[in-house]
């Protein structure tokens, strides 16, 4: 996705002038990004499984980081069937107990992990997330997948990447780049979890 | 949550169901997993502090903290400095400056984790003091009938035996009534303890008569080593009025289960074929026992600094 580096083009989500507080995506562009790397995520389990009857496809497995990475794993996984007629399999993983910053944060709830039958072993894992930020919660959802069992390999795809990274970690996938101050609060609202599509961004400092 | 859990009576209703849901999640992330441990609580360390004798309760502390990954210290008053004489205090002031970030106690005195959790600065949990309560067993118990039944609201619960010795009965009084389920009690009128008309339960003297509406019949151990006066005139006739045998199994609900916090007098309060039929959820609770001690450690701990 060349957006970011050209300008000059500006019908697409993935151009609009961000950064500025207010309202980055509406519910028609939420589903335009999920339908687009619904796609991307079919070409490349192609590009990766060559001459494979369903594309590669069967090999993958979306795992969702809850709260609202789970829901947008089932979203890609029923728009990936809708445009390959092939499905895939969904799961969850929290990641709660295998974060560095229960100590700051304090301790919460914990959300299912659920797995599919097959398990992970030997598949191709695509971790899903809403925002991409520090790197923190991919890292801890990396040390749950290697208790978990051990994939060929692992891919993350995240609705929003708003920078700001604190460790090594990149996506494959991305919705929607955004270059954000750390002052500033991206949320994502989905549905399944806040009743409505839209993500926002927000001049908050207090980080609850 | 609190910093310690020393009682049932310490945990509201949303305080409770998040340890059962928390529990219920644990259990969920780590069926089937070939690693059954988690990186949580790297670094701290849990004591056992046992002054009486615990088989279950001890080593499910202990396994629920290393899958934590918390480094476990198991101390028992037999064979340290306890037998010099030393105090309560004294030793857990020692464990503290050895860098103890919770200490798990059981006691044989009442009220000794109160005691102890006014002296350390590091999270205290009750593993069963005295007469009082017992509340990570309770809190199993909770979690078990929950699994098995699908609810606590309005489930009706009989704990019938020596009550009036039991911690576990104590705990577990104030927690399933906390969690909205229907407690009587039944026990001669010898082991009902004097101000159980206080407690939020009904009271009875008659088994028979309350088995086939019971959702829950909890049987407790008689508690031979903490009798030091006749409270029955023989184990047959306790047996014979206040045992759970397969005849009085037979006039329980179809869905009904049976269980008991162990260890079991076989042939006193239960009957073998009772504890060994489908309705007794005894070894369930022994598994179950660690899922919630984790969660309860997890709770606790997880969330401060270390020590």
């Amino acid at each position: 996705m060349a957006s970011s580096t050209e300008p000059a083009r500006s019908p697409s989500p993935d151009s609009a002038p961000s950064g500025a507080p207010g309202t980055l995506l509406s519910a028609a562009d939420v589903a335009r990004v999920v339908d687009r790397m619904a796609h991307q995520l079919i070409e490349r389990a192609a590009s990766l499984a060559p001459g494979a009857d369903d594309g590669g496809l069967s090999d993958l497995v979306l795992v969702g980081i809850p709260t609202r990475g789970a829901p947008l794993a089932r979203r890609l996984a029923a728009r990936i069937e809708a445009f390959s007629g092939t499905a895939v399999d969904v799961g969850t993983a929290d990641i709660t107990l295998y974060r560095d910053d229960l100590r700051l944060r304090g301790v919460r709830a914990l959300e299912p992990t659920v797995l599919p039958d097959a398990g992970i072993d030997d598949r191709l894992v695509v971790l899903v997330d809403d925002v991409l930020f520090s790197g923190r919660s991919v890292r801890a959802a990396l040390d749950a997948l290697r208790d978990l069992g051990r994939p060929r390999g692992v891919q993350l795809a995240v609705l929003v990447d708003r920078g700001h990274r604190e460790l090594p970690i990149k996506a494959d996938f991305v919705g929607k780049n955004v270059p954000t101050s750390r002052s500033q609060q991206v949320k994502v609202h989905l549905t399944e979890v806040d009743g409505t599509d839209e993500v926002l961004v927000t001049e908050e400092r207090d980080k609850s | 949550m609190k910093r310690h859990l020393l009682e049932s009576a310490d945990l509201d209703r949303s305080d409770a169901t998040l340890v059962l849901d928390t529990a219920a999640q644990i259990e969920q992330a780590l069926a089937g997993r070939e690693v059954k441990k988690l990186p949580t609580l790297r670094g701290r360390t849990v004591v056992n502090l046992f002054y009486e004798d615990s088989t279950r309760t001890r080593i499910s502390f202990e396994l629920a903290a290393k899958r934590l990954s918390a480094d476990v210290i198991n101390f028992s008053a037999k064979g340290s400095s306890v037998s010099k004489g030393e105090s309560l205090k004294d030793t857990a002031l020692t464990l503290e400056a050895m860098g103890s970030d919770a200490i798990v106690v059981r006691h044989g005195a009442s009220g000794a984790p109160h005691r102890l959790a006014n002296w350390v600065r590091g999270s205290v949990v009750n593993a069963g003091d005295g007469t009082h309560e017992h509340p990570t067993q309770a809190l199993l118990d909770a979690y078990t009938i929950r699994r098995r039944l699908g609810r606590l609201d309005g489930v009706r619960v009989v704990l019938v035996g020596d009550v009036l010795h039991s911690r576990v009965a104590r705990s577990n009084v104030w927690l399933l009534h906390t969690l909205g389920a229907e407690v009587t009690v039944v026990a001669p009128p010898t082991l009902l303890p004097v101000g159980v008309g206080s407690w939020p339960v009904e009271v009875g003297y008659d088994l028979d008569a309350v088995l086939p509406k019971a959702g829950v019949v909890m049987m407790l151990r008689v508690q031979a080593e903490r009798m030091n006066a006749s409270f029955f005139p023989s184990a047959r006739e306790y047996s014979r009025r206040y045992g759970l045998d397969a005849r009085r199994m037979a006039a329980l609900s179809d869905d009904a289960i049976v269980m008991h916090p162990g260890p079991m007098n076989r042939g006193m309060e239960i009957a073998a074929e009772v504890a060994d039929s489908v309705r007794s959820t005894i070894v369930e609770q022994v598994g179950n026992g660690v899922s919630v001690r984790m969660a309860v450690l997890y709770l606790l701990l997880g969330g401060n600094e270390p020590a």
